[in-house]
């Protein structure tokens, strides 16, 4: 028989905010344990949490980027459970009536056929702190309980491990590019558990759900959703039920293990929190909020391709990094789509090459885009050679400066004066009357050498596209 | 000249302003007096005279008050009267200690409760008997029955208490003072350790109802640190006291609550006299009607436990507090910690709230305790529409003898009267309206609408007048 998968993911994103959820302490890896912590992050008797509206905003402004519909009215409950990694024993967090409801988002498969996931709800809560286990002890630090963590739980629209990672990748790139998270899955920033059943290809009942925890890569979730699906088959292969569970994966062993049963799962007994009022959220805030939202990285990609006639492909590298992108259509101000084009080219070849090879991002160069749109711009006129360009783009990226003024201070303008052109290339051929005898014994190559003295005689301002005809010219008519 | 003991707020501070004394001998006045009282009363679990002296001398205008033993200042120990928290000191100031101490007053001394608010006897410490100053074989009330005993045996200027269904009322009531429970809101609740979060609020017990404006104006207003306190401005509450006047004044008498049976008939009889010399004073009484107070007490005991059960998770013993020797993993960590930490009415209401919010209780429960919490908040407000405030008693008995009441549910019954005005986050206050035939305080209580302390003291005040 033949079977599918239904899949849906629940997403926990660590915010990019300052503070943490619920006090002021401040959200900094890589220091001593237990440093950035108050009574409130500890949970100390008497300590009360206050809303941190930055985590909020980066909430909704996610949510919008999604499409979900925004809560006017979110509330907060908690969810009781004892683990010594949650300081009240009580998670804050949003069951009922979370910040975001609704939307979804668009994958490419590999066919390059395209599919909507949609998406349950986005809420907001608190993280846990983190456990470290030593030989014979275990400690825990609170630097990281009480980061904000949005959770985007999606519909089980996904069908297969590829799927899911094409969701996956989506969803970092949209959050990342609106600066609501770093999504680093080595720091823990974007953590994933998994929901997967099977069900006979065509039945519309869905099949018994297994939950998958503790996958800490793209890669790992790939692997265990791929694994978990094949071990389902085998179930049903063998009659043996599947039942509803939560299972660990292994990245060692590539296997997916047994952690609790249904029976043994956690009675949370959510109630509303009543230290937090409710979030009210005015339309002209949700309005604010929206105003602050990139475009899209799918949308700003078929933009680029319009606007600038520049390759898919091209817009696709540009608009990865929004820093890149950016700087390209600021440098594009004012350019036709071919110099625009050129401008692509330049970006994607040696500017790219550049920061490459200094390990400096966009921002972190001299070069800036009205320069680089100087540069094109005296090219695309003719007003320097194709070597002069390439000889001051490393100069702009390294020092800054106007390429203008530059090539006018140093004298670097491209020689386009026919008359003197071919004052140039006389000379070139009575001074060198070896090579003239070459070309003339059939060496066809020799025009090149020709090519070469003009360059050196014009000081290489001479354009050589214009230079090479000419030189063809005069030695054919020898 | 009276001793310095039995001064209260207002003229404690006069005297200090006149330079008749300094706080330092007001201090010293009260180490004496706790040397001399303590040992009978047990209103103090611990008194740090050196701390309140260096405090006095740094601030020689300063005037002491009591602390319940829930709410956190620096440096000192905050057990709520539990073995669980034995040997935490407090690492923050609570809001209305820093609050107290930008206004002139000195946190000296950490008085008895009912371990972590849970009762009305003060018997429910896990530390120490209180007894009430008035008849030491009687209880002072409770949870706050430190802070009343301290105050009605001249061990304090004043006290902080808290109340969450009746905690600051009835113990009032009970040694003769006046205890006043803020509107739910108009006090921050940030570092006073929660018993029902929904319900909790920080008051003073005093003296006179003069001294409760005084404190109330030190402790009032919007707290960054609690997202529950509304930025409603705070009126000058010595206003009030001046404009103290029943003339004109509309008091509703809810029939609900005259209805109770088994209040006790001297109880009754003080009431009486109470509504009789306000009417004398110059006030209108009404009957008016709150028809869901039926469901109050039950609504509350399952709202206050629920919140509890969730509150007192994290005494846990592994940040601090104590913890089980005979631990050998995480989980026989939390439960022997738990089981050796806290009494049985704790645990009790750690079981109900447990209970009531489990999967598939819930709705049954909570969600439709919730719903009736509401409809006695519209009660309220509907008769605040009518009248400015409501007389009531405040608890059915004046105060009974220690270990007279054995059973949790007769002694739930002390709260009937100021449960429905806890659920409903409005303003109230206890004020001594009298005494039985053995010489037992009663009180009665007043209720105003949220956020009008205003009229809470200035009908308090001109009740007190009135009365003699």
């Amino acid at each position: 028989m033949e079977f599918e998968n239904t899949i849906g993911l629940e997403t926990h994103v660590q915010l990019k905010t300052k503070t943490k959820m619920f006090c002021s302490c401040l959200l900094k890896t890589g220091c001593e344990p237990n440093v950035n912590v108050c009574p409130v992050c500890l949970g100390y008797p008497g300590a009360l949490p206050v809303m941190n509206k930055e985590a909020v905003k980066l909430t909704v402004m996610s949510g919008l980027m999604l499409g979900c519909e925004v809560n006017r009215h979110a509330t907060f409950d908690r969810k009781n459970y004892f683990y010594p990694d949650m300081a009240k024993d009580y998670q804050i967090s949003e069951n009922g009536n979370p910040l975001c409801i609704g939307g979804g988002i668009t994958i490419t498969r590999s066919d390059g056929s395209r599919k909507r996931i949609r998406i349950n709800h986005i809420h907001l809560e608190e993280d846990a702190a983190k456990i470290n286990h030593y030989a014979t002890t275990s400690g825990v630090d609170f630097n990281r309980g009480g980061t904000p963590l949005m959770e985007i739980v999606s519909e089980p629209d996904i069908s297969s491990a590829d799927e899911a990672i094409a969701y996956l990748t989506a969803l970092k790139e949209m959050l990342v590019y609106a600066g609501v998270s770093e999504c680093n899955l080595e720091e823990g920033n974007m953590r994933s558990d998994v929901n997967i059943s099977i069900r006979p290809a065509g039945e519309t009942k869905l099949g018994t759900k297994v939950e998958i925890k503790n996958m800490n890569t793209f890669k790992g979730i790939h692997a265990a959703l791929v694994h978990e699906a094949r071990r389902q088959r085998e179930c049903m292969a063998h009659s043996i039920p599947i039942v509803q569970e939560t299972r660990r994966w292994d990245g060692e062993s590539m296997e997916t293990a047994p952690m609790r049963s249904k029976e043994n799962a956690h009675d949370y007994r959510y109630f509303p929190e009543p230290d937090l009022v409710p979030v009210a959220l005015s339309e002209e805030q949700i309005a604010e909020w929206k105003a602050l939202l990139p475009e899209q990285p799918e949308a700003r990609r078929a933009r680029m391709v319009e606007e600038y006639g520049i390759a898919e492909y091209d817009a696709g590298v540009l608009s990865q990094e929004k820093a890149n992108a950016d700087f390209f259509e600021a440098a594009a101000k004012g350019l036709d789509k071919k110099t625009a084009k050129l401008l692509c080219n330049l970006f994607m070849g040696d500017v790219m090459a550049l920061m490459n090879a200094s390990g400096k991002a966009i921002g972190e160069c001299a070069l800036t885009p009205v320069a680089l749109n100087g540069l094109v711009s005296l090219s695309a006129k003719g007003a320097i050679n194709g070597p002069t360009l390439k000889e001051l783009l490393p100069e702009l990226f390294e020092r800054g400066g106007d390429p203008a003024a530059i090539v006018k201070e140093r004298g670097l303008g491209a020689v386009s004066d026919a008359g003197a052109l071919e004052a140039f290339v006389d000379q070139a051929i009575a001074a060198n009357p070896g090579p003239v005898a070459d070309f003339k014994a059939g060496k066809k190559a020799a025009a090149g050498f020709f090519v070469g003295q003009v360059m050196k005689l014009s000081k290489g301002k001479a354009d050589p596209k214009i230079v090479a005809p000419l030189v063809a010219k005069k030695l054919a008519a020898l | 000249m009276s001793e310095l003991y039995e001064l209260g707020v207002c003229a404690a501070r006069a005297g200090l302003e006149k330079g008749e004394f300094s706080s330092e001998d007001l201090v010293k006045a009260l180490i004496a007096r706790h040397a001399e009282k303590n040992g009978e009363i047990g209103a103090y679990l611990t008194f740090d005279a050196e701390g309140a002296l260096a405090a006095a001398r740094a601030n020689p205008k300063a005037v002491p008050v009591a602390i319940k033993d829930l709410i956190n200042v620096k440096g000192q120990p905050c057990t709520c009267a539990s073995k669980i928290l034995r040997g935490y000191v407090s690492p923050y100031d609570a809001t209305v200690v820093a609050n107290l101490k930008k206004n002139g007053f000195i946190c000296a001394g950490r008085v008895n409760m009912d371990e972590f608010a849970m009762g009305s006897s003060t018997e429910n410490s896990a530390l120490g008997v209180t007894r009430n100053p008035r008849d030491p074989s009687r209880v002072p009330g409770g949870s706050s029955g430190g802070s009343a005993a301290a105050v009605a045996a001249d061990m304090a200027i004043a006290a902080l208490g808290t109340d969450t269904g009746g905690s600051i009322r009835q113990p009032a009531s009970f040694c003769g003072i006046v205890g006043l429970k803020p509107s739910y809101g108009r006090v921050s609740r940030y570092g006073v350790t929660a018993f029902a979060s929904s319900l909790d609020q920080v008051g003073p017990m005093t003296k006179s109802v003069e001294d409760a404006a005084v404190l109330l104006q030190a402790l009032a207003g919007h707290d960054e640190m609690d997202g529950t306190t509304p930025k409603e401005p705070v009126p000058d509450y010595s206003e009030a006291v001046r404009a103290a006047s029943l003339k004109g004044v509309k008091i509703g008498l809810p029939k609900e609550y005259y209805a109770v049976a088994g209040v006790d008939s001297e109880v009754k009889r003080v009431t009486d006299e109470a509504i009789a010399a306000c009417a004398a004073a110059g006030a209108e009484m009404v009957e008016v009607s709150l028809p869901h107070t039926e469901y109050a007490m039950a609504v509350y005991y399952i709202v206050a436990p629920a919140e509890a059960s969730a509150n007192l998770a994290r005494f846990d013993g592994v940040r601090y507090g104590h913890r089980s020797a005979r631990s050998d993993d995480v989980f026989n960590l939390y439960a022997r910690s738990r089981a050796e930490g806290f009494g049985p009415e704790v645990k009790r209401r750690i079981i109900m709230g447990t209970y009531v919010l489990s999967s598939g209780y819930y709705d049954a429960y909570y969600g439709r305790a919730s719903k009736v919490r509401t409809l006695i908040r519209r009660d309220f407000e509907a008769v605040f529409g009518k009248v400015d405030a409501l007389l009531t008693p405040v608890a059915p008995t004046p105060a009974f003898k220690l270990g007279e009441v054995q059973d949790p549910l007769t002694m739930y019954l002390n709260d009937l009267f100021t449960i429905p005005g806890s659920l409903a986050g409005n303003c109230s206050m206890s004020v001594p309206a009298g005494q039985t035939a053995a010489g037992l305080p009663v009180g009665v209580q007043f209720i105003c609408d949220a956020f009008r302390e205003d009229k809470l003291i200035k009908i308090g005040r001109a009740f007190e007048e009135a009365r003699g």
